[in-house]
């Protein structure tokens, strides 16, 4: 995918960030991380900086640095451009999470369909252990010892939720796990372990060169930093971008040149759909959250090809574990068909859509609770274009 | 009770999804900081640090509906009917795995809650084949139960109108229907964890995800060993026993068929159960006139053999000590165990197999009845066997296994002709228009009416080395075992503790070698102050520390007598009894049991196997060359198949 404008890692000399890491204490190197108020880039928004700071106050013999690199989500692909680019930052971020919580393992989960990447990193981690970046005493310094190595997914969308993705790393089928406990305490066997996205350790090594304060003067008061975009559908320039936080939808499809878009998906598949009249809001943890995944839609994109093709997605991708999101997926995507077909009663849509909303509070981890949101989003912003179909406008 | 969930005790196999949180708990409960406050429906309580928010609940005495969630089992925390919610938090919690760590305001039965349970079982619902009034779990299921409790009065997301999947019927133990199995797991965690035989795991994802034995074989051709404890953790229809009712049926209404029932000890604890009596309610003598009106004509208590399985059992080992012990012949070897659970048979046969020299060649108590009843009854009432259908009212599912081994012919045709469960016959017992409960108490049949209560307490876990060890002692001192045991009460080898390991010692004044086995052993002076080492596991779980131990040279592989029983608190706990189990369930039908053994003592009846007037009377017409003798061997002695773990 191109790259469509500057981007910030690409100024930021390789280990770096890792040497000035090392002339800190662990506690100094946590404190920079949460002094840049930096969220996790998976879209969750967990704070960085809190999360490897209960890491690092857990007791325990064995920790683990887990970098998610399994980007399943639908729109997505700005891993890959880091991973491609700049594996040296992220291989340097997850060194300097090793040093700060005491871990002395690293895995890098990456996406089956990204093995033909492994090869290009395998090089770049081999390099990495003879220049005393990677293995016992790094760079001399006493006490550090780190290694990383690169575990292969098997194409599961789950997976990239992270107690599912420790499940997988374990060798058993990747089901999210019962929380509490967070892995941050009872991880990968057992082991406080932190899970971050690919492009969380590429910005910490980043804050370590530039510092909390360069990070903070970028993006809004609670969404720090730039973020990589991944920009597909109906527009001119499609690819990854970066974007200061707080950037409204409308300029991010003004650079892509994708104004005359009907609605824009946030998220991906487990994302909220937001239509023209709210292209003014700010993807931010605040306001529109995304892991890095912008699919615009055209004028003449339907809106319920869309809902099908995301809920089919689902109810493929669901792990099965759990009721609601198992059997709740199946019975929304049978719903939009029906809705397809000018089947389903407003009484249906109405029991569809509480449905949605219980999925969202009741399903066990991420993938049931954030699977009905799209078509809720689409269902509050386009009611009128999914509902009144008559079977001959149905597809065949 | 002892017997713990086997993820507490930190070896379990389950994925750490299927754990319960690892929380310190202080030694002292009630210490000062391990105390948690928690609000749950405005009730306040305070409960010791990782206590479940459903644990907490029950305490207060709020009912949380659960369906996956199970007393035996780890926590899966899968299907979300138990949810809660939590103050503060955005998406509700399933109480059965969120263990409470700091202070903590519940709602129990909130709109949100109610509309997501109300969702959930709807969902269940639709993809939920079948009607309940065709299905044998028809008012004993915890689906319907939940569907009454919810008020679900139509399929708000539809109903499957066919069947998806076929049933299984290969094994002649365990029947599967996926079309009920609501994916809830109880089956695959009972077998995994509760049993590690793992023989079901669930497989595919999305709603594509079923419960699959290895390549999807058919059960019958997989390691299942037929415990069907996956059958009493089953909430619905999904799991049941192979059911041979109509074949008795049929027999009993054949009138050139002369059927016989015998009935072990374990169902008479339990079948009050299924007509709404307390668990741990015996109804031994109304159950007798009960299968009398139901048309079996004759009716026998499988004590008898359990009586006759202790003397030719105990006389094996008496044997295998002194061939090891003084003649240096190793040939048959220590320690013996017992092979009265067919369960535990199966599973040595599969995971042990280089073991089964050790396995006493003694047929279970179901299978000497079985050759007795077809041979010297006939012969004594003048039948001709070919119409003698001998029928089996067994705790157990792996008993229907075991009645269809082929080397189990030894009368010249089935020794038993049919299984039945606890179940079962509380279902023909319905059928027949009889309410157990009210019926007059009645006696067993001859020749084998008599029982005594070593007999009975076969049923729990424990119990076939308390009753060897009661003959045993009598052998060897010439004293009575009441001279070394209260009441004869072996104590130290009761309880429910996993994996038990008891030394006795044999007195130095021993007497004279019995009759009956004196042609065998020439005196006791060998074993003399000897101590005895024996063990005692229940549940193949603990079976499988106990065979590891032996393996690594640890202290079971010097015991001398070793029990397995393949279901948790032994027979009592078969699966082949009354839906539902839990530990407390178990424990009060052992109470049953130890009642019944007491009070054949207190009625003066014999307690001890070798002192049963009907066992004698056998070894004097029938087994003439005595226990252990050419004509015993050929009737009351088996062997066994070495299956691996591999399949085909």
């Amino acid at each position: 995918m191109t790259i469509r404008n500057d981007m910030t890692l690409a100024s930021v000399p390789v280990n770096a960030g890792l040497t000035a890491a090392l002339k800190m204490d662990r506690a100094g190197v946590i404190g920079v991380i949460r002094n840049s108020a930096m969220k996790g880039r998976g879209g969750a928004g967990f704070p960085t900086g809190v999360k490897w700071n209960l890491a690092a106050a857990a007791q325990a013999p064995r920790k683990f640095v887990v970098c998610n690199a399994d980007e399943g989500e639908p729109g997505t692909f700005k891993d890959r451009v880091i991973l491609s680019e700049w594996p040296d930052l992220v291989f340097d971020g997850m060194t300097i999470a090793g040093y700060a919580i005491g871990a002395a393992e690293g895995i890098l989960y990456l996406r089956g369909e990204y093995t033909y990447l492994r090869k290009g990193m395998e090089d770049c981690l081999a390099k990495r252990r003879g220049t005393s970046l990677l293995g016992e005493r790094i760079r001399d310094k006493d006490g550090f010892s780190f290694d990383i190595h690169i575990h292969m997914g098997c194409g599961a969308y789950v997976c990239g939720e992270e107690t599912a993705l420790i499940e997988s790393l374990e060798g058993h089928r990747g089901e999210a796990r019962n929380r509490p406990p967070f892995p941050v305490n009872t991880g990968l066997n057992g082991a406080p372990t932190i899970v971050n996205n690919v492009e969380t350790f590429a910005w910490a090594a980043a804050i370590c060169v530039k510092g909390a304060d360069w990070f903070k003067t970028i993006g809004t008061a609670k969404s720090t930093g730039p973020k990589i975009l991944s920009v597909s559908g109906d527009v001119e320039r499609p690819g990854v971008y970066e974007f200061p936080m707080g950037t409204t939808i409308q300029d991010v499809l003004k650079v892509a040149g994708g104004e005359n878009a009907k609605t824009v998906v946030i998220g991906g598949a487990s994302g909220h759909c937001v239509p023209a009249a709210e292209f003014s809001r700010a993807i931010s943890y605040e306001d529109v959250a995304t892991g890095g995944s912008v699919i615009v839609f055209g004028p003449g994109r339907d809106m319920l090809d869309a809902a099908e093709n995301f809920l089919a997605f689902f109810a493929d991708e669901s792990c099965g574990q759990c009721t609601p999101c198992r059997i709740g997926n199946v019975r929304l995507l049978e719903g939009v068909r029906m809705l397809q077909r000018g089947e389903c009663s407003t009484k249906y849509l109405h029991e569809l859509c509480s449905l949605g909303e219980t999925m969202q509070i009741a399903s066990k981890c991420g993938l049931g609770q954030s699977s009905p949101n799209a078509l809720l989003s689409i269902v509050k912003h386009f009611r009128h274009e999914i509902l009144g179909r008559t079977p001959a406008e149905a597809k065949a | 009770m002892s017997q713990k969930n086997p993820c507490s005790e930190g070896d379990c196999r389950a994925p750490i999804s299927q754990r319960p949180q690892v929380v310190p708990v202080s030694e002292a409960g009630d210490a000062i900081g391990s105390m948690i406050a928690a609000t749950i429906d405005g009730h306040e309580i305070k409960v010791p640090l990782g206590t479940t928010i459903l644990d907490a609940a029950r305490r207060l005495g709020i009912h949380i509906p659960t369906l996956c969630h199970h007393d035996d089992l780890c926590v899966a925390g899968v299907c979300r009917i138990c949810v809660v919610e939590v103050e503060g938090q955005r998406t509700l919690q399933a109480s059965c795995a969120y263990p409470i760590t700091q202070p903590i305001a519940i709602r129990t039965h909130s709109r949100k809650v109610r509309q997501a349970r109300r969702h959930i079982i709807d969902l269940l619902l639709s993809e939920h084949y079948g009607e309940c009034y065709s299905c044998f779990r028809n008012n004993n299921c915890e689906l319907q139960a939940l569907a009454k409790e919810y008020g679900v009065d139509f399929f708000r997301f539809g109903h499957p109108e066919k069947p998806l999947h076929n049933v299984d019927c290969s094994s002649y133990s365990v029947v599967r229907d996926m079309n009920k199995c609501v994916l809830c797991r109880r089956c695959v965690r009972t077998c995994i964890d509760l049993q590690e035989v793992g023989v079901l795991e669930a497989v595919g994802r999305g709603n594509r995800t079923t419960i699959s034995t290895y390549l999807d074989k058919p059960l019958g051709d997989v390691v299942c060993i037929n415990c069907g404890q996956c059958i009493n953790r089953c909430p619905t229809g999904a799991l049941r026993a192979n059911d041979p009712t109509d074949e008795v049926w049929a027999a009993i209404d054949d009138p050139t068929k002369h059927v016989v029932i015998q009935t072990a000890p374990s169902p008479r604890a339990g079948i009050g159960e299924e007509f709404g009596m307390e668990p741990g309610t015996p109804m031994t003598w109304e159950m007798n006139t009960a299968l009398r009106r139901c048309g079996f004509d004759k009716v026998f208590d499988t004590n008898f053999t359990a009586d006759l399985t202790i003397i030719e059992e105990g006389t094996e080992l008496i044997l295998r000590l002194y061939k090891n012990l003084v003649l240096g012949d190793a040939s048959q070897p220590l320690p013996q165990f017992t092979s009265c659970s067919p369960g535990w048979v199966k599973y040595i046969e599969h995971f042990y197999p280089e073991y089964l020299p050790h396995v006493s060649t003694c047929k279970s108590p179901q299978q000497m009845f079985g050759s007795l009843v077809k041979t010297w009854y006939a012969q004594i009432n003048n039948l001709d066997p070919a119409n003698i259908v001998s029928v089996a009212l067994m705790p157990c599912s792996a008993k229907k296994f075991e009645c269809n081994r082929p080397e189990m012919c030894d009368s010249g045709s089935k020794d038993v002709d049919y299984g039945l469960t606890t179940r079962e016959l509380a279902q023909m017992i319905r059928e027949a228009g009889v309410h157990l409960p009210e019926m007059p108490k009645s006696d067993f049949d001859d020749p084998f009416g008599t029982a005594s209560g070593s007999g009975v307490i076969f049923g729990a876990t424990g119990g076939v080395m308390e009753a060897a060890l009661r003959s045993v002692i009598e052998f060897v001192s010439g004293k009575k075992v009441e001279d070394f045991y209260e009441h004869a009460d072996i104590i130290p080898v009761r309880g429910f503790e996993g994996c038990r390991y008891v030394e006795l010692r044999i007195p130095e004044a021993v007497g004279p070698v019995p009759g009956l086995i004196g042609h065998l052993v020439p005196d006791w002076n060998w074993i003399k102050g000897a101590t005895v080492k024996v063990g005692v596991a229940h549940g193949t779980a603990n079976a499988k520390r106990v065979m590891e131990d032996i393996k690594a040279g640890g202290k079971f592989s010097e015991c001398h007598f070793i029990e397995f029983m393949a279901c948790p608190g032994g027979c009592l706990g078969g699966g082949g009894q009354p839906i539902p189990t839990s530990p407390a369930i178990r424990q009060a039908r052992a109470r049953a049991i130890y009642q019944e053994d007491a009070a054949y003592g207190k009625t003066g009846k014999a307690r001890k196997s070798h002192e049963n007037p009907a066992v004698l009377r056998v070894y004097s017409e029938f087994l003439t060359d005595g226990p252990c003798g050419h004509k015993s061997h050929h009737l009351l002695h088996t062997h066994y198949t070495p299956r691996g773990k591999y399949i085909g």
